[in-house]
């Protein structure tokens, strides 16, 4: 369960053209792998996760471990941080090997087949030659999809959740505000900020105050925190806190600028917003099996978008399944409301076992 | 495993090798049954009660969590050999709009349908004046999923209507294999018709 640093010490070339002279990426592993290596899965984590999924605080604690859904006692679970992360993966914030200084925007633009390239390498150094499974929501879900389309031969099955075959222009829209945020904030110093010992502070938690709208439904936040007056009364007065609402989007912005690197999430949200794989998958014709998961409530990844996936798929009949499961908590259910998506997910994987 | 009997009946009418799409699959059964007479090259069911989803996983058969009625709309045309509709025609809200969408994805379609014009039915309503139930059908007509029953008869005449070709007709009275074709709509407690466009 402890994180390991992986060394790649040759040069990544990326899809952009550009390339990385050498890339590290962190990974935590649970459970044993089998003596013939054929029982791997790899975990693939959202925008701001970390190779931290599984055990005490992981991500996907209730997910990963003996007896979960994704059991340690039958699985062996990899998961991975990704290129461009900042949580012990190369990414804006590391050191750039030609400068000896954090790379900030001179880090190439990667795109969410690079970060599945990267992956591929972690794996081959495993000495896995096949995936029983790779699963993730959101842009682990975009992964999800990119393996099978990048390495059809190399994974025996892919679970995709809470995701999308191309990012809607609406979901762009809403990185872009977030971007913007980042880039206007004064203590930005386009993307040197290390040098200058500060952060963009201000634009990094306004870019997770509005994504943290999006993660939500409707119903769950007027549940949890509703119209409530903290003071019992209007104060009218623009400074206070007066709504629930506001300290906890507050508290999510302050408490994200504390553990992620602003470069970090341009760079990422800037991957999300290229991915479409909308021709790849109809073209796609493989022996992989698909679960792909919705959530009835999510409208960052609304369910016609996972639909659209298994359509694209089934244009070359793709052995496909598809699960919509009911839940208020939006686009967030995928990591809080875990236990018919176990049950889905724990069907699938022993379902594999049945070649048909 | 014993398997229905309209299923064995249905397998029988499918050749090798096909591809299949059961709507309605419940748990799986239908297809496990074809895939281990070799009958499926590629198969998939749709089933919306999500334990049942979960089953077919287990099974490692090919399932999609959606609506009969509404969202056949996602499949292309001509894509399957064989469409089923194993005993779920009477519980769709809109039965002719999928029977439709059957011919339109597949090749061919199977229906399998109990037929409320057998006599039993009749004499229940004649003489009880309650709506029927029995071990197949053991609901209240309050909380019944099964809103649109119909005679052979009946379907004949959407058939019609829809300028759908009936290639075969198979009869059964209750679940066992007695096929009867004398004055079907009047003996028969279970059709399955083979359709084609």
């Amino acid at each position: 369960m402890k994180k390991i640093i992986f060394n790649f010490d040759k040069p990544l070339k990326l899809v952009s053209g550009q390339e990385l002279p050498s890339f590290e990426l962190a990974y935590e592993t649970y459970g044993q792998l089998n003596e013939d290596k054929s029982n791997a899965i790899l975990v693939l984590h959202a925008l701001s996760g970390s190779s931290h999924a599984g055990g005490k605080d992981g991500w996907w604690e209730g997910m990963i471990g003996p007896g979960c859904p994704l059991d340690t006692n039958k699985y062996f679970i990899i998961c991975s941080n990704i290129i461009g992360s900042c949580y012990g993966s190369t990414g804006p914030s590391s050191i750039n090997p030609k400068t000896g200084k954090p790379y900030g925007l001179d880090f190439p633009i990667i795109t969410v087949k690079d970060m599945v390239n990267a992956q591929k390498l972690l794996i081959d150094h495993l000495g896995i030659k096949k995936l029983y499974s790779v699963i993730g929501g959101s842009l682990g879900g975009m992964q999800a999809l990119e393996w099978a389309i990048t390495y059809p031969n190399e994974i025996k099955s892919s679970i995709v959740i809470a995701a999308t075959s191309r990012m809607s222009t609406q979901n762009i829209a809403f990185n872009e505000t977030g971007r913007f945020a980042i880039i206007l904030d004064p203590n930005f110093h386009n993307g040197d900020y290390y040098s200058y010992n500060t952060k963009p502070t201000t634009g990094l938690s306004l870019a997770r105050m509005i994504a943290h709208i999006t993660y939500l439904s409707e119903k769950i936040m007027d549940q949890k925190f509703g119209r409530e007056l903290k003071s019992g009364k209007y104060l009218f007065d623009l400074h206070s806190i007066e709504f629930e609402v506001q300290s906890y989007l507050r508290y999510q912005g302050e408490k994200f600028v504390e553990r992620f690197d602003a470069n970090s999430y341009l760079y990422i949200t800037k991957a999300m917003d290229y991915f479409d794989v909308t021709k790849e998958l109809p073209n796609l014709k493989s022996k992989i099996k698909f679960l792909i998961i919705a959530f009835t409530s999510d409208w960052l990844f609304p369910v016609e978008q996972s639909m659209e996936i298994v359509k694209l798929l089934k244009e070359n009949n793709n052995n496909v399944s598809f699960s919509l499961i009911d839940s208020d908590k939006g686009h967030d259910s995928f990591l809080i409301d875990i236990e018919e998506q176990g049950k889905i997910v724990s069907s699938f994987l022993e379902g594999l076992k049945n070649e048909i | 495993m014993r398997f229905r009997i309209d299923h064995q009946i249905i397998a029988d009418l499918i050749d090798d090798n096909s591809k299949i799409l059961d709507l309605g699959c419940g748990n799986g059964e239908l297809l496990e049954l074809l895939i281990s007479k070799n009958k499926v090259k590629y198969a998939v069911g749709i089933e919306k009660d999500i334990k049942e989803v979960e089953e077919c996983l287990k099974k490692g058969i090919n399932v999609l969590h959606l609506n009969i009625d509404e969202d056949l709309n996602i499949l292309n045309d001509n894509v399957f050999d064989y469409v089923i509709l194993s005993f779920t025609l009477q519980s769709l809200k809109k039965p002719d709009k999928v029977i439709t969408e059957m011919i339109r994805i597949g090749k061919k379609a199977i229906v399998s349908f109990p037929n409320f014009g057998n006599i039993w039915i009749r004499l229940y309503l004649l003489f009880k004046g309650k709506m029927p139930k029995s071990k197949f059908l053991p609901y209240e007509w309050y909380n019944t999923p099964n809103i649109h029953f119909c005679s052979i008869k009946d379907f004949e005449a959407l058939c019609q209507e829809k300028s759908i070709k009936i290639t075969k007709k198979i009869y059964l009275k209750k679940f066992d294999k007695k096929i009867k074709s004398f004055m079907p709509n009047l003996f028969a407690s279970l059709a399955i018709f083979v359709l084609e466009k």
